[in-house]
């Protein structure tokens, strides 16, 4: 299973999910660049954290102009998988692919720690090695998590359970405690919290690598 | 030609910088202050190729498609010779 | 011979003292040049000639610091000290002082600080894996009027926030440091950045350009006005104008800076570049005459080349400018365009300045006319050097203790652990390091709040821990001792992860070199620094110097800051301070036998116990037997790496008790323990700062094996008592001392910041739902 891991110019847990997948999962992963339309056949496309474009005008905004994430769409049309962690779900939102969007923390600063996530369905690609209600702890780092939708988009995702995890405790303010939701496809992933940074006991956790397993069994389903 | 644009969010979103301003100048005894609502502003010298109703057009694209998020913001905008 | 109009301006003996040169220092420039400079050389003199870039006071003294050993592969005198960490790999790092701007403009100030001290470490060829920093603010609760308490939380909060804001969008992880608050800080913080970055042995870069006929090139953003006489700001004491100074003051641009980054490393790569380094403190100059000097050649540049930001802007501005994320590199002639092809790739401007010249003189031009000729060595190795003179100082403290001072009778401990745990030094410094990613990287093994941060080198089983650690006060007290302890508990701190400590550097913070108590001061921090160095086998590669933190006739305490870091070969062995569980043995580590009373009185004053409680400060610092303090840190490291040590807790601020308190609070697990007075007052037993002690807690199979090795290293090992569910409760004499429930004290010392702060803590951030209109 062949995994790309895209980098925008501000990327910078772009090399944490290469190095996951590669020395932790042993799967094939490459990076690509965002100048470029190729997704050089992967089989998954994850856009990682960090600060696209500095975060300057609004996080993610810029990057989802990028030609590589014309690709994205394209490829998350036709079923393929894609997983947005931090920044990475902020530019999801942005570029249409999951709905809402991610405001400032409610506590107004930047927060890293580990949290605790239920997970909220584990009838996703990203979650099928999971229980439901299993709890995981994976560390948050973000300044925009708060997550925000109108009243609709939310009924929708709740009634079609694409609230994929929730905040035990919540961090940011999020609206109904999300913490990472689906596409109506359940193809397509964005999470606030970083299961790269939990992948390894050494580490301190290794209760989110179970996500990177989860893409596994899916493959092996498929 | 010069366009202003002004960015804010959507009355029905919580602007925790905003309240947290509000707060902080009730605080500090300043009277009179009902609501404060921050954002962004942005000042763009065009290069005159545009005559005004086009340039207005332009505006308004880039304020919509790159400058806002509309799920989460808004903006209005004007024009100086 | 300068012929630009610039030479029109007049050099009068105003504009000479505005520009901080001394008469003597103006006929040492005539000399130098043989003529009259212009206006824009004199402003390289007054900036390359300041305290901050020539270390005219310091450096007669900095010689006498240790800066070799086995593992030193370059010294100080470079942007970055290297040490070789095995398996093929490097480690570059340094600590820097932003603390005159952080004053001015805490945000940018504290940003910028981190931003420089990244570019030193990565011009080098290094990519940084971790940062910290050493914090010093005013008093937050109580110790100064409401108005001076409010502009301390505004410091702290907006030097967080610029820490944060820049490291984060950098992407490296904060692992550590500390964060102290003492009122002499109150017009003076200290902000000290560390950073520490990995580098293959063989693909190490220099600040030195070679090559006759080569092109200097420039890198990054654009040249503005910013800035401009940064480092003779940082070399003035400060007065009530300095609010206005903030103009001075530069922006930092993280996201540049982290493309500056990737793209410095990848043109390295190619093999194209021949010597680099960054334009911090005096811009352009400093770059120009350091690498030319370094490298005994000249370089010649163009003014009108350089990018620029703004319009008009004169060739001493450009030259003075401290615009952020620029670099200046030399490359090999003929290969550029692979350079261009990189930085082009990463959207960053790049363009030929000039070239290197056989003649090591620095000449700028403007317009194909020179506005400047100076040789590199007036700049740099032959700038002025002074043996300012010294007055040994005596602090305005008794010795003894006072008699007011009643010890042993009626107080409640267990109420007076709670206020210290809650003291703003000790308390939980959560609220700091939340806001700081200590994750990014996936290589944070221990993060901020333990001992030391402790990171893995991935691709091989090392890891490398890192800790921060200074004293003011106790050099105030005696800064020789004061210094001692700042090297001993920074690698003591190393120690206890379980890493041997190897390599070191500091940040010396002073105030003004020109008052003779202060030069004594120093003298005596760099002889303290030196014995232990040697003694700990540290040596300092590497550092920096700032003078002048001085408001108003204030100066802060003598704050030498020390860094030292240290290589664990297996980090899978690293141990951390908190208890794993009940059941296990409690056990002290000592390295000397403590003093009698009168000893424990005279050093009960300089801890935090008799700050905090009584509010009074005397004596001295504790005795220090560096001897004793080698075996210990030999015998801890030898513990944990042989599995014997769970946990392993350095006893310092606060002593034994607040040691005992935070090795709990982690996992809830408490401890029983007694004590033997001796014939001590309690409060000594419990709080008193005796150097050379750490606590460790290990299975009760496992004592007899860690007091065989104790006694081969030559150190005590005393069983205090055990590891219990849920209580802390310490006997004295098998009397009752301290008895409280771990999550009682826990309470006490997790939310005090945020109390003194008023802010709410994290967790009880209401959720913000639609307003719903």
């Amino acid at each position: 299973m062949k995994f790309g891991v895209i980098i925008f110019p501000g990327s910078n847990c772009d090399h944490d999910a290469y190095y996951t997948v590669r020395a932790v999962l042993e799967q094939p992963v490459t990076f690509l660049w965002h100048e470029s339309h190729d997704l050089e056949n992967c089989d998954v496309v994850i856009v990682p954290g960090g600060f696209a474009y500095g975060d300057y005008l609004r996080t993610g905004a810029i990057a989802r102009f990028s030609p590589v994430m014309e690709s994205v769409a394209r490829f998350a049309a036709g079923g393929g998988l894609v997983m947005g962690i931090c920044n990475g779900f902020q530019i999801l939102c942005e570029a249409g692919l999951l709905p809402g969007a991610l405001l400032r923390n409610a506590g107004l600063k930047y927060i890293s720690k580990p949290v605790q996530v239920r997970v909220e369905s584990a009838d996703t690609p990203f979650t099928n090695a999971c229980r439901k209600g299993e709890v995981l702890t994976i560390p948050i780092g973000h300044m925009e998590g708060n997550y925000f939708c109108d009243e609709p988009t939310l009924q929708a995702l709740q009634r079609e359970e694409r609230i994929v995890f929730r905040y035990v405790e919540n961090p940011n303010g999020s609206l109904d405690n999300i913490a990472g939701i689906s596409n109506p496809g359940r193809n397509v992933l964005g999470m606030m919290p970083h299961p790269e940074r939990a992948s390894e006991a050494l580490l301190g956790s290794s209760e989110g690598f179970k996500v990177f397993q989860s893409l596994l069994g899916a493959a092996v389903a498929r | 030609m010069k366009a202003y644009v002004y960015v804010t969010l959507k009355k029905t979103v919580l602007d925790p910088q905003g309240k947290t301003i509000q707060g902080a100048l009730r605080k500090l005894g300043y009277k009179g202050v009902d609501d404060v609502r921050q954002g962004k502003f942005f000042e763009i010298m065009l290069d005159g190729g545009l005559d005004r109703t086009a340039a207005e057009a332009e505006i308004a694209r880039i304020a919509r498609e790159v400058l806002t998020n509309p799920v989460i913001e808004e903006f209005r905008y004007s024009l100086e010779e | 011979m300068p012929s630009s109009p610039d030479i029109l301006q007049a050099i009068t003996p105003d504009l000479i003292q505005e520009h901080g040169l001394s008469t003597e220092e103006y006929q040492r420039i005539l000399k130098w040049l043989g003529r009259e400079p212009t206006i824009t050389e004199l402003g390289i003199f007054s900036v390359m000639w300041s305290e901050h870039c020539s270390y005219k006071s310091s450096r007669v003294h900095l010689k006498r610091l240790p800066t070799h050993s086995r593992r030193v592969v370059q010294g100080p005198g470079e942007n970055a000290g290297i040490i070789d960490i095995g398996d093929g790999w490097a480690c570059a790092f340094k600590i820097e002082s932003h603390n005159h701007p952080s004053f001015i403009e805490p945000f940018q100030g504290a940003a910028t600080g981190v931003g420089g001290i990244l570019r030193d470490i990565f011009t080098m060829g290094a990519r940084p894996v971790a940062i910290m920093d050493s914090l010093r603010f005013g008093p937050i609760t109580s110790g100064a009027d409401q108005a001076t308490i409010r502009r301390n939380h505004s410091i702290l909060d907006g030097v967080v926030s610029g820490i944060a804001s820049y490291g984060n969008c950098f992407g490296v992880p904060n692992v550590g440091g500390e964060t102290k608050f003492e009122p002499c800080y109150s017009q003076n913080p200290l902000v000290n950045a560390f950073a520490l970055g990995l580098v293959r042995r063989d693909e190490i870069y220099y600040a030195r350009a070679a090559g006759e006929g080569n092109p200097v090139i420039y890198v990054g953003a654009k040249t503005g006005r910013d800035g401009i006489h940064g480092c003779t700001m940082a070399s003035e004491e400060f007065s009530e104008a300095s609010e206005e100074k903030r103009p001075n003051v530069q922006v930092g641009d993280p996201f540049l800076e982290k493309l500056l980054l990737e793209a410095c490393l990848e043109a390295m790569r190619t093999g194209a570049v021949v010597g680099i380094q960054d334009m911090g403190a005096a811009g352009l100059t400093c770059s120009t005459c350091e690498m030319g000097g370094r490298g005994n050649v000249g370089i010649e540049i163009e003014l009108d080349r350089v990018p620029q930001r703004e319009t008009g802007m004169t060739p001493y501005e450009i030259m003075l400018s401290e615009s952020q994320e620029r670099m200046l590199l030399v490359a090999e002639k003929g290969r550029e365009d692979e350079v261009f092809r990189v930085f082009e790739k990463w959207g960053l401007d790049a363009v030929i300045v000039g070239r290197v010249t056989p003649d090591s003189k620095m000449r700028v031009l403007e317009h194909g006319r020179v506005v400047a000729e100076i040789p590199n060595a007036a700049l740099t190795d032959d700038a002025p050097l002074y043996r300012r003179p010294m007055e040994r100082w005596k602090p305005p403290v008794e010795r003894e203790m006072p008699a007011s001072i009643r010890l042993g009778q009626t107080s409640d401990l267990t109420a007076n652990l709670k206020r210290l745990l809650a003291s703003s030094n000790i308390c939980c410094k959560r609220w700091v390091h939340e806001q700081y990613d200590s994750m990014v990287q996936i290589n944070t093994v221990q993060g901020p709040g333990r001992e030391a941060g402790v990171i893995r080198v991935k691709g091989t089983k090392r890891g490398l821990a890192m800790a921060l650690d200074g004293n003011g006060r106790w050099c105030w007290l005696d800064p020789r001792l004061g210094a001692m302890h700042a090297v001993a508990e920074s690698a003591r701190k190393v120690a206890c992860t379980g890493a041997t400590p190897v390599a070191a550097t500091n940040c010396l913070n002073f105030g003004n070199p020109e008052k003779p108590q202060i030069m004594w001061q120093f003298a005596q921090v760099i002889d303290g620094m030196t014995r232990a160095c040697e003694e700990l086998e540290i040596p300092i590669t590497g550092g920096n110097v700032s003078f002048y933190n001085e408001t108003l006739g204030e100066g802060i305490y003598p704050t030498p800051v020390v860094g030292v870091v240290g290589v664990i070969d297996e980090v899978e062995k690293t141990a951390s301070f908190e208890f794993r569980g009940p059941g296990r043995s409690v056990v002290l580590l000592r390295g000397a036998e403590p003093g009698d009373a009168t000893d424990a009185e005279a050093e009960f004053g300089s801890s935090e116990y008799a700050k905090e409680i009584f509010g009074a400060v005397w004596g001295f610092p504790p005795a220090l037997e560096l001897e004793k303090e080698a075996a210990l840190q030999k015998c801890i490291v030898e513990l944990i790496q042989q599995g014997l040590a769970e946990s392993a807790h350095d006893c310092s601020d606060g002593g034994l008790a607040v040691a005992l308190a935070e090795s709990a609070f982690l996992n809830g697990v408490g401890a029983r323990i007694e004590l033997v007075s001796s014939g001590l007052a309690p409060e000594f037993l419990l709080f008193g700062e005796d150097a050379s002690r750490i606590l460790i807690s290990c299975a009760r199979e496992h004592v007899g094996r860690i007091q065989k090795l104790g006694v081969e290293c030559g150190i005590a090992a005393d069983v205090l008592g055990e590891t219990v569910p849920e209580n802390i409760e310490i006997l004295v004499d098998g009397r009752p001392v301290v008895a409280a429930a771990v999550a009682e004290l826990k309470q006490a010392w997790a939310g005090a910041l945020e109390r003194a702060l008023r802010v709410e803590a994290a967790e009880e951030v209401a959720p913000s739902v639609l307003e719903r209109s």
